[in-house]
């Protein structure tokens, strides 16, 4: 063992998360959800497509359709996480106020989760046939 | 920490524009467009949930000019927002960092959103739909 060694304290290595208390799952979840998203919104593209021009009862009858409602229901959730950790960059990004910046990624998740439910209670709703 | 009034990179203003800078800025853009427009698909869902009247009523504005200019807009956006998303997916992977390759791929990508967005709406034209 040489000097140098002996005076290095084994904190040099971060324990567990670190002191940022998080580490690449942000990264991650955008990866997955973009990859999720990848089919998702070429399926919902071909979807509005195929439906542009048809009759009320025609668009809800293939919505209340389990393979359909159960796609746009993952778009809904996956777009919406999506967008949330998106917008969360672009805000740590450009709003140097830490104040604003709080506000806003505040906002941010609100705004996306009370989508993402409005979203899934219409599909259900749909669904459901109510 | 003190909040200070130096200027913060980066320094738009003293750059040559070029294709790397304009992907990865229109990438974020058509980010936030798309957070927006999810929306009004939301919307669209509530008024299908809502019954017939607010379904015509979404639907009147959505065939509108105004809705199918927005429509179009949210083509474009959404395929290159897409196809710039699968560039970055491959770069986090390890491919495409060469400055030729990189280059070459910004234009794929800005080239490939144009004709997406025209093969959706010729889609539409033959279904006739605006017949």
């Amino acid at each position: 063992m040489n000097a140098s060694d002996r005076l290095r304290a084994p904190l040099k290595q971060a324990r567990g998360l670190g002191s940022a208390k998080s580490g690449t799952q942000h990264f991650i979840i955008q990866r997955v959800t973009a990859v999720a998203l990848l089919f998702l919104s070429l399926y919902v593209c071909g979807l509005l497509v195929c439906l542009a021009g048809a009759d009320h009862a025609t668009v809800r009858a293939t919505v209340a359709h389990p393979c359909h409602a159960v796609l746009l229901a993952a778009f809904v959730i996956a777009a919406f996480w999506h967008a949330q950790l998106g917008l969360q960059v672009v805000i740590e990004d450009y709003v140097h106020a830490a104040g604003a910046a709080m506000l806003a990624q505040m906002l941010v998740r609100f705004v996306c989760v009370l989508a993402a439910l409005a979203g899934l209670f219409a599909i259900i709703r749909i669904a459901a046939g109510a | 920490m003190t909040q200070s009034v130096r200027p913060l990179s980066p320094h738009l203003q003293v750059y040559r524009w070029q294709i790397q800078m304009v992907t990865s800025i229109v990438h974020r853009a058509t980010g936030i467009a798309l957070a927006a427009g999810s929306l009004l698909i939301v919307a669209g869902l509530l008024a299908l949930a809502a019954g017939p009247e607010s379904w015509s009523c979404f639907t009147a504005h959505a065939g509108a000019w105004y809705g199918l200019a927005f429509l179009v807009a949210w083509t474009w956006a959404l395929a290159f927002h897409l196809l710039n998303g699968v560039r970055h997916l491959l770069q986090d992977a390890g491919f495409g960092f060469a400055v030729d390759r990189f280059v070459r791929n910004g234009w794929l990508v800005v080239v490939g959103s144009v004709v997406l967005t025209i093969i959706v709406w010729v889609a539409l034209a033959a279904r006739g739909v605006f017949a």
